[in-house]
């Protein structure tokens, strides 16, 4: 660990390297995350089947690149699609019966589909990891002391993409505009026409369809497995934590911090122990603005 | 002789007869203890005191993994026989191993305590859905840090020793376990019932109902909740021990800090039971325990699925219990009066 550390001074490719590496896959943490804070802000609900919605878009990338043989790149819309229908079902079946409960009762609803999606997802597919071969190469630069791969900038691209089109959806659209007003006070858009219901039903559709998105990007540039979802939730939700919610800017900066610290900390205690990291940063950040709030006498809320 | 004497006499005689008519199901009866010890110290957090933890569980896999370290350690070298693991040279004779079982249990129930004390303060300052989603990430995060610790044989797990032949006399393994979980289980019941009983449960149920007014009150609710947490981190240790000598197999995410197994399925019986009352998690235990041993039998290969449907399912459309719904329709039975003379409009909340 000690070394490691020490490489890093001693090598400053090596660290440049590293966070070039965090940055490219915290975009696409970033994008999971602002699904989250959408369901989050306009619905109260935290999606704890976050995760398993995007190694779900994952394996419907690998499955339609395997049965068709098209280049997964062109599978992330076709996931996306997908998933929006998917996110539209669980929210009909489910979701619409705990939208007004208390919290407590979505996060055990939403880790109960988690649960049934895992397992799922375990029949299906089979427990192995998977990824999917893109035949992309990458880059070089300072004679390979630094690559730059390029799946990785392809798919930063299509975060960006994805996230210039959903916020002009939420700003321009109609469809946004009522989202908006739901997220603000339901029952005074309830009132003024909108028809909530559908709000929610479409606000829970459109997370799922990003989270289909991230999911095929993951399987591109990283990899899959069925359990692995709690660790995309866990991820999702401390960046929305640190960024607030409707921040889509802090939302992307907290997102290339948390690739960026998570490389850096696998680099240094070992890759076994990187979703260990992922989640014990989140508990010592929510104690610690927790402890910071408790000084003026208030609490997280 | 009253009433409740009664009830006790034959749930008690009923437990220890249990395994030895029906000597084919030991485990699962062991098991059964296990899941109401699960539901009662979690209803004691999530009922009493409104805490929702979602990682209870993190005491238990600590005592587990404790236990077999101080059994194993107090004869052989730990690394040296997880290294070795499968080989034949890990057997203990019957005095190392119930001496190992007592002092790993003691070790257990002490470090999980402290465990709870020194991390109580900090989480338990978490309200709500913080609260949740933090114990959650904090009993992950044990486990992932149990698999990738090579000393106690990281992700492929740890093996106890198995059960010494010499020791038979006692019933053999299942048998013996089924009654230390079995004590266990009533041992908590009942120093629990005495808790809720006495002001320090009084204290709890002030802080379920309104922290910020509990507090104005004087009462320290900082040391009272991380009082609390350690009761519940005390029994939750002590069984993670036997329970992983019963299975004869510790996996860090699988058996020992199973977060979605054990980890949810604790807060759903408590649930399903009614939460905040002293039977409900013992009714809810059982009942959820029965269902998923019938998935095990028919629905082998689909069970975990059918369980993540039965959470939904029980979230969804049964959220106050069967205790809280026995409470709406015969309320006199638990000394509420009804006036019926006054609109009953929203009573059920």
């Amino acid at each position: 660990m000690i070394d490691n550390f020490l490489l890093l001074f001693q090598a400053p490719t090596v660290a440049v390297q590293t966070l070039i590496d965090g940055i490219l896959i915290g975009a696409i943490l970033a994008l999971a995350a602002y699904g989250m804070a959408l369901v989050w802000g306009v619905m109260n609900i935290i999606n704890i089947v976050q995760g398993e919605l995007v190694i779900l878009g994952g394996y419907i990338t690998l499955t339609l690149a395997n049965m068709t043989g098209i280049h997964p790149l062109w599978t992330v819309p076709i996931a996306a699609v997908v998933m929006y229908f998917i996110g539209y079902g669980i929210y009909k079946i489910v979701i619409h019966r705990v939208v007004d409960e208390d919290m407590f009762i979505s996060i055990l609803a939403t880790f109960g589909i988690s649960i049934i999606l895992q397992q799922l997802m375990d029949q299906v597919f089979g427990a192995d990891i998977q990824s999917a071969d893109t035949g992309f190469d990458s880059w070089g630069y300072l004679d390979d002391a630094i690559t730059l791969s390029q799946i990785h900038v392809i798919s930063l691209v299509i975060v960006i993409v994805l996230a210039t089109f959903l916020v002009l959806y939420l700003k321009r659209s109609k469809m946004g505009r009522a989202i908006r007003a739901t997220a603000q006070d339901a029952r005074a858009a309830r009132i003024m026409g909108v028809d909530t219901d559908h709000v929610y039903a479409t606000t829970y559709a459109l997370n799922a369809a990003i989270c289909g998105a991230a999911g095929s990007l993951v399987v591109m540039t990283w990899i899959i497995h069925p359990f692995l979802g709690l660790a995309y939730t866990v991820r999702s939700f401390l960046i929305v934590i640190v960024a607030g919610l409707g921040n889509m800017v802090g939302v992307i900066i907290a997102g290339l911090g948390l690739g960026a610290a998570e490389q850096y900390a696998s680099f240094l205690i070992g890759i076994e122990f990187r979703v260990a990291f992922v989640f014990l940063l989140m508990v010592v950040i929510l104690i610690w603005r927790n402890i910071l709030l408790s000084k003026e006498r208030r609490y997280l809320k | 002789m009253n009433n409740s004497m009664i009830k006790y006499g034959l749930i008690g005689i009923a437990g220890i007869l249990a395994p030895i008519v029906f000597a084919n199901f030991q485990v699962q009866l062991g098991f059964l203890w296990l899941m109401i010890l699960f539901a009662l110290t979690w209803d004691t957090q999530g009922g009493q005191m409104g805490y929702n933890s979602f990682g209870n569980i993190l005491f238990f896999g600590l005592g587990m993994y404790v236990c077999a370290m101080v059994q194993v350690g107090l004869v052989y070298d730990v690394g040296v026989y997880t290294a070795a693991a499968g080989l034949d040279s890990g057997k203990l004779n019957g005095e190392q191993y119930l001496t190992g079982l007592a002092l790993g249990m003691g070790a257990a129930a002490v470090v999980g305590v402290a465990v709870a004390a020194l991390i109580g303060s900090g989480i338990l300052g978490l309200r709500g859905h913080y609260f949740a989603i933090g114990t959650l990430g904090l009993g992950i995060a044990f486990g992932e840090i149990f698999a990738g610790w090579d000393y106690v044989g990281a992700g492929s797990g740890l093996a106890p020793p198995p059960f010494p032949d010499e020791l038979d006399f006692l019933g053999g393994r299942n048998l013996f376990f089924y009654y230390i979980f079995f004590a266990l289980a009533v041992i908590a019941f009942f120093t629990l019932k005495k808790i809720y009983a006495s002001r320090f449960g009084l204290a709890l149920n002030a802080i379920r109902d309104d922290e910020d007014k509990a507090e104005a009150m004087g009462l320290r609710t900082v040391r009272i909740k991380t009082i609390s947490w350690c009761v519940s981190a005390f029994f939750l240790a002590l069984a993670g021990g036997p329970l992983g000598m019963l299975v004869g197999f510790i996996d860090p995410r699988e058996t020992a800090f199973a977060g979605v197994t054990f980890g949810i399925w604790m807060v759903l019986m408590a649930i399903l039971g009614g939460k905040g009352t002293i039977w409900g998690p013992v009714i809810g235990a059982a009942i959820f325990h029965v269902t998923q041993e019938f998935f095990w039998s028919f629905l082998l290969g689909w069970q975990r699925v059918a369980m993540g449907v039965l959470i939904v399912v029980i979230v969804v459309f049964f959220p106050r219990g069967i205790m809280g719904w026995l409470r709406d329709t015969w309320p006199d039975r638990f000394g509420e009066k009804v006036d019926e003379s006054v609109p009953q409009e929203g009573a059920a909340q």
